[in-house]
């Protein structure tokens, strides 16, 4: 059918080229893997035996999974205020979380350089009201890392956990107000375990895009606190060593597919239940 | 009687209010600092590092670098994510989940990974083509679609989801041909989201910097890239003048969008 044709022919053009420029090199980048600088799995075998290759991992893991605890306990609170509050303090809170969204990676990881530095305004601060002698090493540590990563990260977890809570029946919640429950325990009895699913969901997205971050760790770690996402760079332009590049790559991707694979199988049940 | 937050949330949520907004009101003393490097005014304000952006070309050649690419990468994602949308929601075959999923794979993959591939697609590329292979400004307009595409799929997507089937059909029944469907029906009803794509793709492709690091040396200096240069050594606090400036725009454009929004709601669209 001619009408067929065309049909393909508006569809087709965006899958091809993602299959030209994206698909097909990222095959290029798992051959690295088993034939740079040999043929074989000796790459594959650095990363889980390698100690460099392995500390990176784990400082990775522990990083990643704090910025998760500390991004979904402050994106909970805000959505919280931003479905149940007053208007005005909703709006506050929107806009609280929105210009932030906005405003680069670059522009907020300067921000917290800005105030946790050693000259920087906390350090200032804290001299000038005589609390410290001298400056609290904040930024080019794993701190610095966390602080910023969870800065950029708790918008994004904001989003699905308002959405969430907008389909809670609030009558449970005031229903339960009114039998004389106190406000932590319509939280913990109530309110908590109607949104888990949200939280969930909410927690494995900031792990997702926690694990391959790459700007905020290198800007705020100051190349000392090394995430992986950095340590592949180092690899690729002052190592040049390709094959471990591309194995890590891998791993990372099998992880993150793992995680993805996970999130889409509980939002399912999740439907499915509701 | 509506639920509502008690005092102790509402405290919580003024810290962590403050703890995202604080980074940003950071920069603007700093920017206005006399010294050479990043420090607070101590009672003199000065404008120099305002100053240094426009007397400085690296700054306004990236910025303008930074706006072509925007442009051309944003048109161009934007159109390929809306043919591709309008086909798939002509067609609706029943590859549409997959398809979708593929094209919407570089939003999910890790940005590092994703900068790994299009580093050893564009270094590929140059050995056939160098004009725009790696470190050239056609190669970061490749790479930036491979990366706003698949954000300009949802908002067409999205769109088109609450489009009524029942206009086109009405346009087919009538003899329409396919071009005069899009053009005379579909898009002007999809007008909003593909605008929103273009502007969101824009943006992105405007921030752009873990792809642009891996794929740029020398040559093709976005305004992000040139901002990371200046981040990893001395720090310039003619960044904090531009973060400034960035962050100004950045709120002036989100208080255009909510009051043209609002009036566009106000406004039935027939």
């Amino acid at each position: 059918m001619k009408r067929h044709v065309w049909y393909w022919g508006l569809i087709a053009p965006l899958p091809l080229f993602l299959a030209i420029v994206y698909l097909v090199p990222f095959l290029g980048v798992v051959r690295w893997s088993v034939t740079e600088p040999q043929l074989g799995f000796g790459n594959y075998v650095r990363v889980f035996t390698d100690p460099l290759v392995l500390s990176v991992l784990w400082r990775t893991l522990r990083v990643c999974v704090l910025v998760t605890l500390a991004t979904t306990i402050m994106a909970y609170a805000l959505s919280y205020i931003w479905v149940f509050a007053s208007p005005p303090i909703q709006r506050l809170v929107e806009f609280g979380v929105l210009i932030p969204f906005w405003i680069s990676t670059l522009t907020r990881a300067f921000g917290w350089l800005v105030l946790l530095y050693n000259r920087g305004l906390i350090n200032t601060g804290l001299r000038d009201l005589g609390l410290i002698d001298f400056p609290l090493t904040l930024v080019r540590n794993e701190f610095g890392v966390v602080v910023g990563m969870t800065h950029f990260l708790v918008p994004f977890a904001v989003l699905p956990l308002v959405s969430s809570m907008r389909h809670l029946d609030t009558r449970v919640l005031t229903a339960a107000r009114g039998m004389g429950a106190s406000r932590f325990h319509v939280f913990r009895s109530v309110l908590f375990p109607m949104t888990m699913p949200g939280v969930v969901g909410a927690a494995l997205i900031t792990l997702i895009f926690s694990l391959g971050f790459f700007i905020t760790p290198a800007i705020l770690g100051g190349g000392r606190s090394v995430l992986v996402a950095e340590f592949i760079y180092v690899q690729i332009f002052q190592t040049v060593d390709w094959g471990i590049a591309g194995a890590i790559s891998v791993v990372l991707m099998v992880a993150v597919a793992a995680l993805i694979a996970l999130f889409i199988r509980l939002t399912r049940v999740e439907q499915m239940v509701g | 009687m509506a639920y509502r937050p008690g005092p102790f949330a509402l405290a919580l949520m003024g810290l962590i209010v403050v703890f995202l907004l604080v980074p940003l009101v950071a920069v603007v003393p700093i920017s206005f600092t006399p010294s050479e490097y990043l420090a607070l005014p101590q009672g003199a304000y000065s404008l120099r590092h305002y100053r240094a952006l426009v007397d400085d070309p690296a700054w306004g050649n990236s910025a303008l670098l930074s706006l072509w690419v925007g442009i051309v990468a944003s048109a161009l994602a934007t159109t390929l994510a809306t043919a591709f949308g309008i086909g798939l929601w002509f067609l609706q075959p029943r590859l549409t989940r997959l398809l979708v999923g593929f094209v919407i794979m570089p939003m999910v993959v890790p940005p590092v990974i994703s900068a790994v591939t299009l580093y050893f697609m564009l270094t590929s590329l140059s050995k056939f083509a160098g004009a725009i292979g790696y470190d050239t400004w056609p190669g970061v307009v490749i790479a930036h679609i491979v990366m706003i595409s698949p954000f300009a799929v949802v908002m067409v997507l999205v769109a088109l989801s609450r489009l009524d089937r029942r206009i086109d059909m009405a346009a087919r029944s009538c003899g329409a041909s396919v071009p005069r469907r899009i053009f005379s029906v579909i898009l002007p009803n999809i007008r909003f989201g593909v605008a929103t794509a273009a502007f969101l793709s824009f943006i992105l492709s405007w921030e752009e910097i873990a792809v642009t690091l891996f794929i740029t040396s020398t040559k093709a200096i976005t305004l992000p890239r040139l901002v990371w240069s200046g981040l990893r050594d001395n720090v310039d606090p003619a960044i904090a003048a531009l973060s400034v400036l960035l962050i100004l725009v950045t709120i002036v454009l989100m208080v255009v969008i909510t009051v043209v929004r609002a009036r566009a709601d106000r406004k039935p669209a027939h």
